[in-house]
């Protein structure tokens, strides 16, 4: 089981998403942005960070590296891919996620633990929590206001595709508190809030991300099952 | 050589944190009337004789805008 995370230039996450990975048992690949291939790994993480400055907007320099180009081909046939903070927001420039992410409401960078409800669990990346769990996780970000326009929005709750939303307190103005979203396929996931800095109750605030990373394990598994 | 700005604009659904703060703060600078600023992005682009329209719409559609939240003005420009 070889679970890939990507390094852009400016990636901050790397280190704790492999320590996340090896952490559910299975083996990080590190993989560099001007990669032409994905080494063979059965799952890929985008981390979070700050990928070329965040210039232009946050991910869309990113978006364009030699290394996503395999990425969305692999995406496309089915791969489980975890956009995490600029991830996701690289997901969303690649048009593999609808929508985008903008400044937060009250333009403040916002880094605190923050409770967020699963919405849905049968993504790739949710299976092993319970419908409706809430988890424990840091948030770090300043351009974390999730936005979709309404019809984009009502399409995205009707088909269960909202995964995660926000509970108590909307750290950032997200559209309905949606916290990370999934494609059609329940394959392709994307969140702002970090459950690879959850993995290990010695350094976060809880190991409640541990389960994202053990639901694709099972996902493979079963795959090649 | 021909001097090509794009200027890009939040969508005006979207929501625009940036224009609101700038809104917010020129009555506290004594500056009144101003009902509401947005805020985008203005890009000044030399370009060959040989780029032509369609080229620089990919540009700015596929690129320099997010047209999930922003609009984009492409246009050529006298030096």
């Amino acid at each position: 089981m070889r679970i890939g995370a990507v390094t852009f230039p400016g990636t901050l996450d790397d280190v704790d998403t492999v320590r996340a990975i090896e952490r559910a048992g299975a083996e990080a690949v590190a993989l560099w942005h001007g990669d032409a291939d994905l080494r063979g790994v059965d799952a890929v993480v985008l981390p979070g960070g700050f990928s070329y400055g965040d210039y232009l907007r946050a991910g869309a320099i990113a978006r364009f590296a030699p290394v996503m180009e395999p990425v969305i081909e692999a995406a496309r046939k089915g791969m489980p891919v975890l956009g995490i903070c600029n991830g996701f927001q690289i997901l969303c420039e690649a048009g593999l996620l609808p929508g985008a992410l903008v400044r937060n409401h009250k333009l403040r960078f916002v880094c605190r633990d923050q409770w967020l409800r699963v919405e849905s669990t049968t993504t790739a990346w949710t299976t092993r929590y319970e419908p409706g769990a809430e988890i424990l996780v840091p948030v770090k970000s300043g351009e974390g206001a999730y936005m979709a326009d309404e019809r984009e929005l009502d399409a995205l709750e009707g088909e269960g595709r909202v995964v995660f939303r926000y509970v108590e307190d909307n750290p950032n103005g997200s559209r309905r508190d949606i916290a990370g979203v999934s494609d059609g396929s329940g394959r392709i996931v994307g969140l702002m809030p970090h459950p690879e800095h959850a993995t290990d109750p010695l350094t976060g605030p809880t190991d409640d991300g541990l389960g994202i990373f053990l639901s694709a394990m099972d996902n493979v598994k079963q795959g090649a099952a | 050589m021909a001097r090509v700005v794009v200027d890009v604009m939040p969508k005006p659904e979207i929501l625009d944190p940036q224009g609101q703060a700038v809104a917010g703060a020129l009555p506290r600078l004594g500056f009144h009337g101003v009902r509401d600023v947005r805020q985008g992005k203005h890009f000044e682009l030399d370009v060959d004789d040989s780029v032509d329209d369609d080229t620089l719409d990919k540009i700015a559609e596929g690129f320099l805008s997010n047209p999930v939240i922003e609009d984009f003005v492409v246009r050529r420009v006298d030096q």
